[in-house]
């Protein structure tokens, strides 16, 4: 990969992060005021859906679902994060294995 | 505050550890799709931005140019423009100091962040959860380099189960109010439908439309709250 495309990529990612904590910041909070706590929500559950069902840009059904499945029981059980997260990679990685 | 174990170093390390060993992933392909160690190294400390990264990757090895590759790795990248908000109140006042934590805006430090009961606690979340992760997202693309073919497939370890089973639990606590759960239900609905006719990255930006249905159920279960900025001034009738 050429320098000047990988500097712009850095930049540009580091802008985007930037402009958030800053003007974007204090705009949108002046604009929205009390929304921006329900943003977490809708973003954590965005990303649960695309990291769950997304591949190469088409909905897709494969043994992330179980892993996620049982990762959400583990959480609804209280369960520490490291155990969330071992199980549903266990329940994956078991699944792809035996099928 | 450093004497006491703090609670959030527990998840705030599993997240980093399970992070790291995606950089590992990241790292492999990288280096058998022909990136040198200094360009792997310079995209995950400057760039640091995990999914994106793989899409550099994906869209160059694939024979994509350089320019779309970028493109749509940042199009990925917008949504951290949008933590922006949500951390703010846990950073630092002075410019400086949000220009240093500005490049410790990941999707879990925000999380982590705003799963804390207190302030110092989030700002202490924040900034412990960005630098752990950041330093195992760059020690695992190193070690990926290096690792090669050795450790085979992350898919086959159930890798990639790991990240959304992150959030499904860093997403539960803000479940307890209706309005909570309509911005998760809307925000999952827009973005399942938005896949499949957008670019990738799109579908969690346009996940924000679900606040609106959101604010109007909050508006509903308590009638008028405290933020005067944007109502109308009152003045008095004058027909």
């Amino acid at each position: 990969m050429s320098w000047p495309l990988l500097i712009l990529l850095a930049a540009g990612s580091y802008g985007l992060k930037a402009l958030g904590v800053t003007t974007l910041g204090s705009v949108v909070e002046r604009r929205f005021g009390s929304v921006v706590a329900l943003l977490p929500a809708a973003l954590f559950s965005a990303l649960i859906v695309v990291m769950t069902f997304e591949d190469a840009g088409q909905l897709v059904l494969d043994f992330r679902v179980a892993g996620v499945a049982v990762g959400a029981l583990a959480t609804w059980r209280k369960a520490p994060l490291l155990v969330v997260v071992a199980s549903a990679m266990a329940v994956t990685a078991i699944l792809r294995a035996l099928v | 505050m450093w004497t006491r174990i703090q609670p959030y170093w527990r998840d705030g390390l599993a997240m980093s550890l399970a992070v790291g060993v995606i950089g590992v992933t990241f790292g492999v392909f990288a280096d058998a799709a022909g990136f040198d160690l200094i360009q792997i190294v310079v995209m995950s400390a400057l760039a640091c931005v995990g999914a994106a990264q793989f899409v550099v990757v994906g869209v160059i090895d694939s024979g994509g140019t350089e320019a779309a590759a970028v493109g749509s790795a940042l199009l990925l990248v917008a949504r951290y423009a949008l933590y922006g908000p949500v951390v703010r109140r846990f950073l630092p006042s002075s410019l400086p100091g949000r220009l240093v934590a500005a490049q410790f805006v990941i999707d879990q430090s925000p999380a982590m962040a705003v799963a804390q009961t207190n302030g110092r606690d989030g700002a202490g979340a924040f900034w412990f959860t960005g630098v752990t992760l950041w330093l195992c997202w760059i020690a695992g693309s190193v070690a990926g380099t290096a690792l090669g073919g050795v450790m085979g497939n992350a898919e086959t370890w159930g890798f990639d189960a790991a990240l959304p089973a992150i959030f499904v639990a860093l997403v539960v606590p803000h479940l307890g109010t209706p309005e909570g759960r309509v911005a998760a239900v809307v925000a999952a609905a827009v973005a399942l439908g938005a896949v499949p006719l957008t670019a990738p990255g799109v579908p969690i930006l346009l996940s924000v439309v679900a606040l609106a249905p959101a604010a109007l159920v909050r508006a509903r279960r308590q009638p008028r709250p405290g933020e005067g900025e944007d109502s109308e001034p009152e003045r008095g009738a004058s027909r």
